[in-house]
Parts: C-alpha cells; sequence; structure tokens
C-alpha cells in the first residue's frame, strides 16, 4: 500500500492489477492459450471457443452463484443437489402440462429457491456450521429425489426444449454455422447478474462485508439472517436456472449426473481468488478460475493426452495454485509486519 | 480480522455445535432400536441381521476415524477416499503382479510388501497434505481438495479406470473371514479405536491435537511446534486410510480408482453426529462409535424394510439436523451443556 503512494501515481489502477491474484491467472491462461495455439490448429478456432463455453456453462453458471456464498463467508455445496431436484421437477411439469420457456425457468427457479432457503433457515436458526447443514441437505435432497423417481431417466423432452435456442446465426468462410445458444446466453447472463448484485448494489456492499467481518456488519446494523437467506436463496436460483441448462445441453435429464460436481465448481471459484473465510473474491477471478481448469482440460484433450490423465493434472493446478497464492500471501503479510 | 487465514469463517463465525450429545445420541439408538423392533420384530436381533451390520460398519468407521483425526485439529481432510483407493491400487498392483505367481515363504513376503507398498503411498500423501497446510499455510479443505483431485487422478491414470481383482486368500480373509462368529473387519474395526484413542486422549501428541483445534496460536505460543503436530495429523489420517484400503479392497476382493465415493461426506456427517466439534478440539473416540452404530441400524433396518438404501441417505441428512436441532432445543430450554 505504502509503495503505490511513493511512486508517481501514473497509473494506479494498473499497478494494483499488476499485484491481484487476477493478474497473475490471467497470465498464466494467457501462457497456456498461447502454447496451445502454436502447438495444436485446432485450439485458436471459433469452434473450439464456442465447444468450450457451451460445455463449460453449467460449472461457469453455478461459479457464479457459489463465488456469491463465498464471499458472504458460508459455503454450500448441496447446489448439485439441488440443480438435480429444480431439474426433474420442472422437465416433469413441464411435460404433463405442455408449459413453455418462461414457466420452466419459474418452476426451477422457485425450486431452487426454496432449497436455498431451507439451507439457510437451518444455518441461521440452528446456528449449525455452514458446511454441515450443506452436506446434510446434499444428502436430504438427493437421497429423497433418488427415493420418489426410482434414478429414471426424463429423454422425451417437449421439441422446443430440445431445439434451445439458436440466435444470430452467422456463416464463417467454411460455411460452419455459430450462434448463440442457450448454455452462451445463460453463462453470460449469470456472471452479469453476480458482477451487479456484487459491485453495483448496496446488498452486494453488505455481502462483502458480512463475510470481513459478521459481527461488524451486524453492528453496523445489516440484516445478517435476511442477507444469508439472500445469498443462499440466490445460488438455490442460481442452480435452478443452470440445471434446465445443463438437462438442454444433455438432452435428457439423469438424477444421477450432476451429485459429484460441487466440488469441481468450489475448486474453480476457489482458483479465482475467492477466499473461504469470506469477504474476498471477484466476480472476473471466478470467470478466470473456471477458464483455467476449462482450458487445461480441452488443451489436454487437443494435445492428444489420454482423458484418463485429465484429472491428475487439474489436481496439481489446484494443489499449485493455492500453494502458491498461500506462500505469496504469507509473504505479503510478514513483509506488511516488518514494516 | 486477526483470523488465522487458514481457519475459514464459516468455521468460526457460530456457536460451537458439540453435537454433544452423547445423551441425546442414545436417546435417539433407544427410540430407533424400538420403533424398527415394532416394525420388524426379532428379525431385526438375528444372527444375520447383526453379522451384516458388522460387515458393513468397519469401512465407514474406519475412514470416519481418519476424517475424525484431522477434524480434531481444526482441519478437514477430503482426501482420505481418493488416498485409500490410491494405496489399495498399490497393494492390488504388488499382489497381482507378485504375490500370485509365488510360493511358501515368497508368498507371505510379497503380501507383507503389498501392505508396505500401501503404508508407503499412504505416508507421503499424508505428508503432502501435511506439508502444504501447515507449512505453506493452505486450508485443509482446498489442500485436500487438491489431492484429492490428484490422488484420484493418478489412480485412473494408470488403471485406465479399470479394476484390478483377485488377491491370495489371506488377504481376502480380512474382509470376509468371521473369528467365533465376528467378522474380521470389525476386529481390525475395533482394534484400531482402541490405540487411536488412546493415542488421543493420554499422549502428548493427541492433547496437542485438541489444544491445535482449540486455539491454534496459543498453542503455538505455549511453545508447541504446531506445524509438526499438524503434519502428524495428516499422516496419520492417511495411515488410517490405509487401514480402510486393506479392508475394503480385501472385501470386495479387487480395487478400484473411485470405490466408496459416496462415504466421503458421509464420513463427516458420522464425526459431527458423534460429538466431533467441526470446529476442531473436541470430541470422542466412543462418541464417534455411538453414531456409527446409530447409522448403521438405520441403513440395516431400512435394508430388512426394503426401502431405497437412497431414503437411508437422506434419513441420515435429516438425523444431523434433527440431532443438533434437538440440542439446539433443550440449550434454549435452559438445558446447559459443558
Amino acid at each position: 500500500m505504502t509503495l503505490a503512494v511513493s511512486r508517481p501515481a501514473l497509473s494506479p489502477v494498473l499497478q494494483r492489477f499488476g499485484r491481484s491474484h487476477e493478474f497473475w491467472l490471467l497470465a498464466v491462461i494467457l501462457a497456456l492459450c498461447l502454447v496451445l495455439s502454436l502447438a495444436t490448429d485446432s485450439f485458436l478456432t471459433l469452434q473450439n471457443l464456442f465447444d468450450l463455453l457451451t460445455s463449460n456453462a453449467f460449472v461457469g453458471i453455478m461459479a457464479s452463484g457459489l463465488l456469491v456464498v463465498l464471499i458472504a463467508g458460508g459455503i454450500d455445496i448441496s447446489f448439485t443437489a439441488t440443480a438435480s431436484v429444480a431439474q426433474y421437477v420442472a422437465l416433469t411439469l413441464a411435460i404433463r402440462y405442455g408449459l413453455g420457456w418462461f414457466a420452466m425457468f419459474a418452476i426451477a427457479g422457485a425450486i431452487g429457491i426454496a432449497c436455498g432457503a431451507i439451507n439457510a433457515l437451518f444455518i441461521t436458526r440452528l446456528r449449525i456450521s455452514s458446511i454441515i447443514v450443506s452436506i446434510a441437505t446434499l444428502n436430504i435432497f438427493y437421497g429423497l429425489l433418488i427415493f420418489f423417481t426410482g434414478g429414471k431417466y426424463i429423454t422425451s423432452l417437449p421439441k422446443f426444449f430440445r431445439d434451445g435456442i439458436w440466435w444470430f446465426e452467422y456463416d464463417d468462410a467454411r460455411g460452419t454455422p455459430y450462434a448463440l445458444n442457450l448454455q452462451i446466453l445463460v453463462l453470460a447472463l449469470a456472471f452479469l447478474s453476480a458482477w451487479l448484485l456484487l459491485n453495483r448494489t448496496n446488498i452486494g456492499r453488505q455481502i462483502y462485508a458480512l463475510g470481513g467481518n459478521k459481527d461488524a456488519a451486524q453492528r453496523l446494523g445489516f440484516h445478517v439472517v435476511r442477507l444469508n437467506f439472500l445469498v443462499y436463496g440466490y445460488l438455490g436460483l442460481i442452480a435452478g436456472i443452470a440445471s434446465l441448462v445443463q438437462a438442454q445441453l444433455a438432452q435428457s435429464v439423469t438424477p444421477t449426473v450432476l451429485v459429484g460436481k460441487e466440488l469441481d465448481v468450489l475448486a474453480a471459484v476457489v482458483l479465482g481468488g475467492a477466499s473461504l473465510t469470506g469477504g474476498v473474491g471477484t466476480v472476473f477471478g471466478a470467470i478466470l478460475g473456471v477458464t483455467l481448469l476449462a482450458v487445461l482440460q480441452n488443451g489436454l484433450v487437443l494435445l492428444g493426452v489420454s482423458s484418463y490423465w485429465n484429472q491428475w493434472f487439474v489436481g496439481l493446478t489446484i494443489l499449485c495454485a493455492v500453494s502458491i497464492t498461500a506462500w505469496r500471501d504469507r509473504r505479503q503479510r510478514s513483509m506488511k509486519s516488518i514494516a | 480480522m486477526s483470523l488465522d487465514a487458514r481457519a475459514p469463517r464459516w468455521l468460526f463465525s457460530l456457536p460451537r455445535f458439540r453435537g454433544g450429545a452423547a445423551q441425546i445420541l442414545a436417546l435417539v439408538l433407544l427410540a430407533l432400536l424400538i420403533v424398527f423392533w415394532l416394525l420388524l420384530g426379532d428379525q431385526l436381533f438375528s444372527v444375520r441381521a447383526l453379522q451384516s451390520m458388522a460387515f458393513q460398519l468397519p469401512e465407514l468407521g474406519i475412514l470416519s476415524l481418519a476424517m475424525m483425526v484431522a477434524l480434531l485439529s481444526g482441519g478437514l481432510n477430503l482426501s482420505i477416499i481418493a488416498t485409500a483407493n490410491l494405496c489399495a491400487l498399490a497393494m492390488a498392483w504388488v499382489l497381482t503382479t507378485h504375490a500370485t505367481g509365488a510360493e511358501g515363504a515368497m508368498w507371505v513376503g510379497w503380501q507383507v510388501i503389498a501392505v508396505l507398498a500401501g503404508v508407503a503411498v499412504g505416508t507421503i500423501v499424508g505428508l503432502i497434505n501435511g506439508f502444504v497446510i501447515a507449512y505453506l499455510g493452505v486450508s485443509p479443505i482446498l489442500a485436500t481438495l487438491g489431492t484429492m483431485t490428484m490422488c484420484k487422478g493418478l489412480s485412473i491414470g494408470l488403471t485406465r479406470g479399470n479394476v484390478i481383482s483377485g488377491f491370495p486368500d489371506p488377504i481376502v480373509f480380512l474382509g470376509n473371514g468371521t473369528l467365533m462368529g465376528v467378522p474380521v473387519a470389525l476386529l481390525i474395526f475395533l482394534a484400531l479405536c482402541v490405540p487411536v484413542a488412546i493415542l488421543l486422549n493420554k499422549s502428548p501428541f493427541g492433547h496437542r491435537i485438541y489444544m491445535i483445534g482449540s486455539n491454534e496460536k496459543a498453542t503455538r505460543y505455549s511453545g508447541v511446534d504446531t506445524k509438526r503436530v499438524v503434519l502428524g495429523v495428516y499422516v496419520l489420517s492417511s495411515l488410517l486410510a490405509v487401514v480402510a484400503a486393506l479392508v475394503m479392497m480385501a472385501r470386495f476382493n479387487s480395487a478400484n480408482a473411485s470405490y466408496g465415493e459416496s462415504y466421503l461426506l458421509v464420513t463427516i456427517l458420522a464425526a459431527v453426529l458423534g460429538g466431533v466439534d467441526p470446529f476442531g478440539g473436541f470430541g470422542k473416540v466412543g462418541g464417534l462409535l455411538m453414531a456409527l452404530i446409530v447409522l448403521q441400524v438405520i441403513s440395516s433396518a431400512f435394508n430388512l424394510l426394503n426401502f431405497s438404501p437412497f431414503l437411508t441417505v437422506a434419513i441420515w441428512g435429516a438425523l444431523i439436523i434433527g440431532v443438533t436441532g434437538l440440542s439446539v432445543l433443550f440449550e434454549s430450554l435452559g438445558w446447559r451443556r459443558r
């Protein structure tokens, strides 16, 4: 902090950015992209970009929701179960009553919010730590879903849903068509909405404050219980929406396919610099975290590395990233304490 | 906020839940037994039912011990299952490539070497976890999330997701044999509980684990090398996972990269249900045992009632919220817990 003052304030924004977590992450991603562009023909193509965005949309959308909860100082890993329930119920009802897009998303969102509210209720009223509550509710939601549905797939989805959306079609020189699909649209909207919530609203400041110092936030008069309901409800809403996006991509509903992905999403958000201790994290960082893992896995496939080794590289990346971050934080703290 | 960066907020922000409630758990168990007895009659206590319970309990039990050790120190070990599978694969590889063709002393020797190979792999994973958490200061969740993914990735990469199966009889006996009607796996689990309980409650190492779980900074300032203790915690946790690996592979007579993954979060539930404080510092092996028995009784009774195993999982989740809810309720009624 003192350095910025002593130097001429040419571009303090850039200077601050140069020392941030996001800067290093961006540098790593760009380096990775550069290597992949040189090593393969297929990485730096519009086709690959669209594929990357589409196939990582679910993790990305979930990451934007989980980020909000982490910043508020909580944690929730039940969102995959929430998404499975929302997906199943919304599409079952849509098929039975011939519902359209809006009703479908409204139902999925409402179920998501309800599940989030259940989490928030237990966390605030029973005062159990959020990780324990969400492990419990993960098991409850998922167990009941499989119990009542028998784990059956839904494959005959409505035609308009299977077709999805296909806006602003554009054909390149070779005649390959590209268009804005449901996955990319919702992915962009999810990050935009998280950014607006966190950076452009009063509530966003309160969420950061709550995560940074709960007692102080309470004394400032923030309604902590209401904020908790808001962040867990928001994640639930996002989970409901993401679940439909995933079902549209998969062209079917499989109740067992989402649960188990919760730690992948957590890893992506944390790679992006969000702290489990709350109060820290940015939407840009979360985007970068998701991007790094997506590009890494995509690159390994393009380089011809057997996909059996995917997880090993992902694990290595997570471990290295969190270690380097912790080591840098430690050094900065010790430098501060000397000064 | 001068909270240690390693201790997440949601671990601190709420009053400590000590599940405590060994009394509550005992009441729950009694209530469950009465309900199930009314529904099932003596079937619940038949030799066959008891024996099948005794076969299923040890896997989850040993893994829960591994999780509990990390929880007591105020941490968490998400990598126990992945570690167990990696170790099981290492042992399985040695057994199938060397022990199966060998004769006499060599046959015994290779089985010992196989187990030692598992122990070696487990120790390495434990050292990595411990080093990253204690010396680099990474939060336990993130560090073990990384090693979990790495271990599983290594297992998948090396085996291409395949199963290694077919072990010598003595190994299979560990998972499927009985001594005077009692499953060997249960005996292993109980034999493991005793030294772990002694280590935790009677040794200086154990006391330091509890102290670190309660207040790491204070423990450090009182002259304890907390980093070395934390390193030890994660090595111990990994070694317990190796024992779980042995029991698991013996029971299935095979090893695979993704066995038992659904146990991961259940071990946390079991430990917390058994009174282990998720913030660290409190919890006894006896409480964990009690919780495991409750979970196992529910699971077995549901099985006898022909309910879906997924309903069991849902009830387990509801149970922890219910028990916590009860203890909060009792507290508000004026029951002061110590």
